[in-house]
């Protein structure tokens, strides 16, 4: 991992479950590429709401976090589970995404995404993981966190599954920038 | 309590369908894991994991997909498998049916060893 697409880890808990939030912003160059402004766009509006566009208008840039870049939040989150539970002793890879089923719901500016990961299994070569990603809507801090998806992912320990390949020495994986964001955390 | 062959095969079924993503009449016992159902490498190790949990048992790294004889020069002569290394692969693989095989030891064949009849007869064995 060698970029951080974490803004905060809440919880910690050692080989068991990880708690992160990412916040969205509409200062990301992401959210205005992602779904483009277009006159051909024929996107609804947000979470259901009209955009009030006529068809074949111009469309303003539909600005939602992509589900890629979700799942990227949601590796990062059980990625620092696996490697904690080997006090990051590990370089762990992200090796196969069982599962990604998302809601529907969109991730949009102002709002916060929050990953749990849970460890389903660990050992030598890996670990599997299980979690949910929910939205948490500031302007309304007391609603329940809404479904964003659930995703099952496994993680390598790639020395110990190395099949004739061999890595660097250093931990390339677990970097500074990661011990910064654990470190700011204060978990 | 001792399952029966048919309750270990369901497990196993099940265990299939979600790492592989296949439909359920897909996984039949002649079934390979490669060629049949499409399992990469990566995959065996989330079947191993699946299996550990759904039968509370503990598979080794090369326990139950071997392929180490594969990469040891004294058992693969001209890209086939020599009798020594067939004997090392029946020692270390005993749940595997290698009679097929045998006949025509190409090493790009192994991986038609690994049926879900093999996995079937492997959760036996270490359930036995």
């Amino acid at each position: 991992m060698r970029w951080i697409w974490l803004d905060r880890i809440l919880e910690l808990e050692k080989a068991k479950r990880c708690v992160a939030i990412r916040n969205v912003t509409a200062a990301e160059d992401v959210l205005h590429d992602h779904f483009a402004s277009s006159k051909t766009n024929t996107l609804g509006g947000y979470n259901g709401s009209a955009t009030g566009c006529a068809p074949g208008s111009e469309h303003p840039a539909y600005l939602v976090m992509p589900n890629t870049l979700i799942i990227e939040g949601y590796a990062q989150t059980a990625g620092i589970l696996t490697g904690h539970a080997n006090g990051f002793r590990e370089k762990v890879i992200l090796a196969k995404i069982g599962k990604a089923v998302f809601t529907g719901l969109s991730a949009t500016p102002g709002t916060t995404i929050r990953h749990t990961a849970e460890i389903t299994h660990l050992d030598e070569r890996g670990s599997s993981t299980s979690g949910v990603v929910e939205l948490l809507d500031p302007a309304d801090p007391g609603a329940e966190p809404k479904p964003l998806a659930t995703i099952e992912m496994m993680f390598s320990h790639i020395d110990q599954n190395m099949q004739g390949l061999a890595f660097p020495e250093e931990n390339f994986v677990f970097t500074d920038q990661f011990m910064d964001l654990i470190a700011r955390s204060g978990v | 309590m001792s399952m029966s062959d048919e309750e270990i095969f369901e497990k196993i079924q099940e265990v299939l369908e979600d790492a592989l993503g296949v439909d359920e009449d897909e996984v039949v016992p002649t079934a390979r894991l490669g060629e049949d159902l499409g399992a990469e490498s990566i995959d065996y190790l989330d079947i191993s994991f699946r299996l550990e949990k759904a039968f509370g048992i503990k598979i080794g790294e090369t326990e139950m997909f071997d392929q180490s004889v594969l990469s040891d020069a004294q058992y693969v002569q001209d890209g086939k498998v020599t009798e020594a290394g067939l004997a090392e692969l029946r020692a270390k693989m005993p749940h595997a049916d290698l009679d097929t095989f045998a006949q025509d030891p190409q090493v790009e064949k192994l991986g038609d060893v690994f049926t879900v009849d093999m996995v079937c007869k492997f959760v036996k064995s270490k359930l036995g």
